[in-house]
């Protein structure tokens, strides 16, 4: 089984994020990380494909100088090779340009082979948007099962579960299809020494939008079907209040919320 | 066909199933809000689509309240309609025979998917996680806050058709003062063997807690690992106020209560005008998922909590005086 997991670069979420005067968001280098839903959808994808056997990973990223950190990690878990889609003209790019260049590169890589299953996590911690599954499915014509709370492959047919506000869940599609999973999907495992090592050996393909065919003005802020026109960080909560229970501490709560019409 | 800046704001119906009927949820009152301010800078109209049968009928009065002129009310012949990739290719078919300005939709998971979809499908630029939406020098600009609730971006949507997806308690909704009579159109969508791909192959609707829902209540009462299991405090205080139950991912993995509680930026996005959180630590993760809350309420036990360092009230105290304490209280003022 051929499978190709999309994993992104992002700021990493515990460190203090920002945007910059282009509305942009400030990628410093150095405190960028492997998005952590994709370590997810990585984990995902090695568990398929040693179930299945005979099996090729491959991490797929588009993204900047830097973002081939994201793919070092998941070689590191265990992925067998990784690609880059690295070109000036991809800065900017909105969700659909990314899908576009995302697209392109899968096609790129089952030209040598079919891949059979498109997995990635499911939302980026950066901007938290979970938009990129669908629009790639929709992209590569593939089945879409988003969400996978849990995922099998078996004859062919790939089944998942999902959790939803309202519902449970469960589809089925013929492969190939597209896969996204959730972090109750499974515990993705830590890359061991051996893995650390074994990944600096395994080769990153680095691709131009040229190498898969995407015209630039598709991509990037030219291609982008948003423009961002302002932002500015949030105001500090003022007037903060902070007690320590002496007893009556429920009750000056309730009163509280009662000065500010919360109750 | 086109899509005029005048072309109507279509606005997506969501619905919960209340004693056997369809009902719209609360939130598709703010978008109806929304949409009348968005619509009314090019003198647009305000339709609705309805995907679940029956709802079109079942809704058109309260629609009316809010100004729409349209129901669409659409059927997909034997294709799923809670397949999201169908609701895509119905809510394009709407667009396209209005010639819609705008699509808007409650930010939910399975809208967020439609709406990706329907972006691929017609060219549309998406913005999901709004939090308000207007027009500015004839785009569509929205607002949205991203970073955990810390910024606040605004990005004006360049393509002829715009798809916003706008986040609970958004704005206040507001009837309008003449009521309208819509008229209902229908539509039977083909939909394509693209969207047909995954199959549906099992679907259980949870059953209505009784309390409001996560995503859209006004106060959610949250609770974490510092409970140790134990959610009485934590209900008690949400009955008195009329809040949703919430919880930490940690009480959930803990089966302490139901996943659809999980609050966070892996369980539902909330902004609730008022938050208590009890027993909760304040980790990233829980934090992206409620930190733009209005007012924002702690109590632990552990003032080196750095709940506390966004919390507008933080007690530092245990959670089962303090909790049940506030609800007595507000029994007490309430007289
Ligand atoms: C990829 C990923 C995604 C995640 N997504 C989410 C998510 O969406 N939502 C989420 O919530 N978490 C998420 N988490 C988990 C998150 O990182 C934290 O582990 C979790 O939020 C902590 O939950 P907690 O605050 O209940 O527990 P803890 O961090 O253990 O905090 C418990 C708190 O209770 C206090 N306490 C104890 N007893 C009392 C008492 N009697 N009275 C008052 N206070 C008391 C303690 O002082 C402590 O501060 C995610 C983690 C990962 C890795
Ligand atoms: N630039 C990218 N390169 C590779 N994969 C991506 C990229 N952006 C998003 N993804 C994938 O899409 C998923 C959802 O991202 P998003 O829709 O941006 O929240 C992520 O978990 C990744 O698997």
């Amino acid at each position: 089984m051929k499978i190709v997991v999309c994993v992104k670069f992002v700021p990493d979420i515990q460190a203090d994020r920002r945007l910059g005067q282009d509305g942009r968001v400030v990628r410093d280098g150095g405190d960028g990380t492997l998005n952590e839903l994709d370590e997810n959808a990585v984990e995902a994808a090695l568990a398929l494909a040693e179930a299945a056997g005979d099996s090729e990973v491959v991490a797929l990223t588009v993204g900047p100088a830097g973002a081939e950190d994201a793919v070092r990690r998941a070689l590191q878990m265990g992925a067998d090779r990784g690609v880059q889609v690295l070109d000036d003209a991809l800065a900017g790019s909105d969700v659909f340009g990314t899908v576009t260049a995302l697209a392109a590169a899968v096609r790129r890589i089952a030209a040598d082979g079919p891949v059979d299953l498109v997995l990635t996590g499911m939302a980026a911690l950066d901007g938290l948007t979970s938009l990129l599954p669908a629009a790639l499915a929709a992209e590569l014509d593939l089945p879409q099962l988003t969400l996978a709370a849990e995922v099998a492959v078996e004859d062919g047919a790939v089944r998942i579960r999902r959790e939803l506000d309202g519902a449970s869940e469960t589809l089925a599609a013929p492969l190939p299809a597209l896969v996204s999973v959730t972090d109750q999907a499974n515990a993705p495992r830590y890359p061991n020494f051996k893995g650390i090592m074994a990944a600096r050996k395994k080769p990153i393909q680095v691709l131009a939008l040229a190498d898969v065919g995407v015209d630039p003005a598709a991509v990037g802020a030219a291609g982008a079907r948003t423009r961002i026109v302002g932002s500015s960080p949030r105001p500090p909560r003022e007037d903060r209040v902070l007690i320590t229970d002496d007893g009556t501490a429920g009750t000056r709560l309730a009163q509280y919320l009662a000065e500010r019409k919360l109750v | 066909m086109t899509h005029p800046a005048d072309g109507p704001v279509v606005v997506l119906l969501d619905h919960h199933t209340v004693d056997g009927a369809p009902r719209l949820r609360p939130p598709v009152l703010e978008l109806l809000t929304l949409a009348r301010g968005l619509a009314r800078h090019t003198g647009a109209p305000v339709h609705a689509v309805a995907l679940e049968p029956g709802l079109a009928a079942a809704a058109a009065d309260e629609v009316g309240r809010y100004g729409v002129t349209v129901v669409h009310d659409v059927t997909v012949g034997d294709a799923d309609r809670h397949l999201t990739p169908v609701a895509a290719e119905a809510l394009a078919a709407v667009a396209s025979r209005a010639g819609a300005s705008a699509v808007l939709a409650t930010s939910t998971f399975e809208n967020k998917e439609a709406a990706a979809r329907l972006g691929v499908l017609t060219g549309a630029g998406v913005v999901s996680d709004a939090t308000g939406v207007t027009r500015e020098d004839g785009e569509v600009v929205v607002s949205k806050t991203v970073f955990a609730g810390t910024w606040t971006t605004r990005c004006a949507i360049t393509t002829p058709l715009a798809v916003v997806l706008v986040k609970a308690n958004a704005v206040p909704a507001e009837p309008v003062d003449a009521p309208t009579e819509p008229r209902t159109e229908g539509h039977a969508v083909t939909v394509s063997a693209g969207a047909r791909r995954a199959t549906l192959t099992g679907r259980t609707e949870r059953a209505a807690t009784g309390r409001p829902e996560l995503a859209e209540a006004q106060a959610v009462v949250a609770g974490g690992r510092g409970t140790n299991g134990d959610f009485s405090a934590v209900e008690e205080l949400a009955d008195v106020l009329g809040a949703a139950v919430g919880a930490t991912r940690v009480a959930t993995d803990e089966g302490w209560i139901g996943h659809e509680a999980q609050i966070g930026q892996t369980g539902v996005t909330i902004s609730p005008q008022l938050y208590i959180g009890a027993g909760i630590s304040g980790a990233v993760h829980h934090r992206g998922g409620m930190q733009a809350s209005g007012t924002i309420v702690a109590v632990n036990s552990d003032p080196e909590s750095p709940i506390f360092e966004i919390a507008d009230f933080g007690v530092v105290g245990d959670l089962f005086d303090v909790l049940p304490q506030a609800a007595a209280e507000i029994r007490r003022l309430r007289g």
